[in-house]
């Protein structure tokens, strides 16, 4: 995996599909999802696609279920109902018999290889070096060789253009390069699909723009990206969908054309207003 | 001439004022600090004062204390005072590590199991629990396994067969270890942000891994000064096995003089020791905790440097 400049999309419309081998397939499928905490209604009855390659960003008011949807998305949730769909797989159960067998943790994380995901606090671990924290997974989960990997996140950490702080602790780095560490670790698992919640809120301003490149460049090699976001620009810019959420729904879905630049519901237009 | 001083020659405004074309002038003098250089001579004066007395008052006998101090008995209950510290400290972190996993477990007999434990092994004193089972024979005069409920025994022995005194002292301090020792885990583990479990997970790792490799070393850095701090007090609190008469370094001692009456000069040896071994102990507890420490440390601590350096050459071995 690599986020490198070869298939950079240098006028910045939506991605190439090369990878495409299914077009029509969904890799997430999300269906009727709800989840409550202590009473109060997360998510009430959330249906989405995305498809192979597609880049979606979600916006929505603190609150409005957006994070909760996306850590349903790698059962770091477990949904009250309703299920989600990774590549053919229900995230933390095991369909049989017309029924969802709930997965022992093992199995559970497991499923959770195929699907990477970037925090808005980063969560790098502060023991390990930046090299540690990159070959840790792949080597002990799923097995593979020291060298093959150190290979790879070189070139990973080429790519987000810190080479040289392999051998740092992640308490030396600034925010914007801890998130970008952060960025390469989640693809050294080679997932399907790449979560992101809130990578540039935890973030000086100044630092947020090298996180949005990075993430912009791991777009153009046809990475599907779900994306919660309060940035409108790069959501403008990169997307190739948006959705709005308020109150636990989805209550607008399309092209960034449609729902940041004329956008339908109520609910998107207030919030929409307040950022400008 | 510093400003300081020309006002303190004038002795009215603590400032002069100067005027706007005057250049101010720059060499500094510090502010003196009397009190403290008269305080700290107090301390050196009295320090030596009593230093002298206690080198030249004959009653410390100190050439008794170099007498006894490599006596094979007291060398004997040194040995006696180690291994029990070593092996209380080592089965209390074992037991201390599974109450700290029951103690937050989901599932509420084992953590209710996991209190009730704390709540009696922290809320009762060590020489009373040690005295309770040197005199456990007076509750259960046999040991054995037999059918509950009065059935007959499958096989036993006395109980004053089996609890000799070094097994009473072994189970009465690891016990009361295990108690404090699980408190210590339970912190440490509890001190790992929930994001860090989230983030190992959302890579895949399994549970075990994930605590073996991210919670657990990140817990340690804060359980080691803590654990520290019960070894050191392990080794001191051994000495309560005097009481059941397990020969350890004071009870040693106790022995001696008990026949010759060079209680001071005992006493002093066995404090000696005592603190010798403490020494050694904060020195070995500093340099772990700079080792579990690093990440978080503003500069590496050699060894954590030269492990740094090792690591950094085993991968420049890999071709880029």
């Amino acid at each position: 995996m690599s986020i490198g400049t070869t298939e950079i999309d240098q006028t910045g419309a939506a991605p190439m599909e090369s990878s495409n081998n299914s077009p029509r397939e969904p890799i997430v499928r999300v269906v009727d999802l709800t989840k409550s905490f202590g009473g109060l209604d997360v998510l009430k009855g959330v249906n989405l696609e995305v498809e192979r390659g597609e880049v979606v960003c979600i916006l929505g008011r603190s609150g409005s279920g957006k994070s909760t949807l996306l850590r349903c998305v790698n059962h770091l949730e477990r949904p009250d109902s309703g299920a989600v769909v990774v590549d053919g797989f229900v995230m933390g159960y095991r369909a049989k018999g017309g029924k969802l067998h709930e997965l022992r943790t093992g199995d559970a994380a497991k499923q959770r290889q195929t699907v990477g995901m970037v925090f808005q606090s980063f969560n790098l671990f502060p023991h390990m070096t930046v090299m540690e924290n990159l070959i840790e997974a792949p080597r002990k989960v799923q097995g593979r060789g020291r060298d093959e990997l150190v290979g790879e996140a070189r070139a990973l950490l080429k790519d987000v253009g810190l080479l040289e702080k392999e051998n740092a602790y992640p308490g030396t780095l600034s925010g914007g390069q801890q998130q970008r560490v952060a960025i390469a670790r989640a693809l050294m698992m080679q997932p399907k699909v790449m979560l992101f919640d809130e990578p540039t809120s935890a973030l000086d301003p100044e630092l947020v723009g090298e996180v949005l490149e990075a993430m912009k460049r791991l777009a153009a090699t046809g990475m599907t990206m779900m994306v919660v976001t309060h940035e409108v620009g790069f959501a403008r810019n990169v997307a190739d969908r948006v959705i709005f959420m308020a109150d636990g729904v989805v209550v607008e879905d399309g092209p960034p054309s449609q729902v940041i630049d004329n956008p339908q519901a109520p609910e998107t237009k207030t919030f929409l207003s307040t950022l400008l | 001439m510093s400003i300081t001083s020309q006002a303190a020659a004038r002795g009215t405004s603590s400032h002069e004022r100067l005027a706007a074309q005057d250049q101010p002038p720059t060499d500094v003098v510090q502010l003196k600090h009397p009190l403290r250089i008269a305080s700290a001579g107090l301390v050196i004066f009295t320090a030596v004062a009593g230093g002298y007395s206690v080198v030249t008052n004959e009653n410390f006998q100190w050439d008794r204390v170099a007498f006894y101090a490599f006596n094979p008995q007291i060398l004997a209950g040194l040995r006696s005072t180690l291994i029990l510290t070593v092996a209380a400290v080592t089965m209390g972190l074992v037991l201390g590590i599974i109450l700290a996993t029951f103690r937050i477990s989901q599932n509420r007999v084992l953590s209710g199991v996991a209190g009730l434990y704390l709540w009696f092994f922290r809320g009762t004193p060590l020489l009373i629990q040690l005295i309770f089972w040197f005199n456990f024979a007076a509750l259960y005069p046999r040991l054995g396994i037999s059918i509950p409920f009065g059935g007959p025994e499958l096989v036993g022995a006395s109980t004053n067969d089996v609890l000799t005194v070094w097994f009473v002292a072994l189970l009465g301090l690891t016990l009361n270890e295990a108690a404090y020792m699980a408190e210590i885990i339970r912190g440490g583990l509890l001190a790992v942000p929930k994001q860090q479990t989230e983030a190992a997970q959302a890579l895949g790792m399994s549970q075990l891994l994930l605590f073996r490799r991210v919670v657990l070393p990140q817990a340690l850095r804060v359980i080691i000064p803590p654990t520290g701090n019960q070894v050191i007090g392990m080794l001191k609190y051994s000495s309560l096995v005097s009481i059941i008469a397990l020969p350890d370094l004071l009870y040693s001692a106790q022995l001696i003089y008990s026949q010759n009456f060079e209680t001071i000069p005992l006493l002093i040896v066995v404090s000696l020791w005592y603190l010798l071994c403490t020494s050694i102990l904060t020195v070995i507890q500093r340099r772990v905790e700079k080792y579990y420490g690093r990440g978080t440390a503003s500069a590496p601590t050699p060894k954590a440097a030269k492990a740094i350096r090792k690591e950094k050459a085993r991968l420049s071995e890999v071709p880029a």
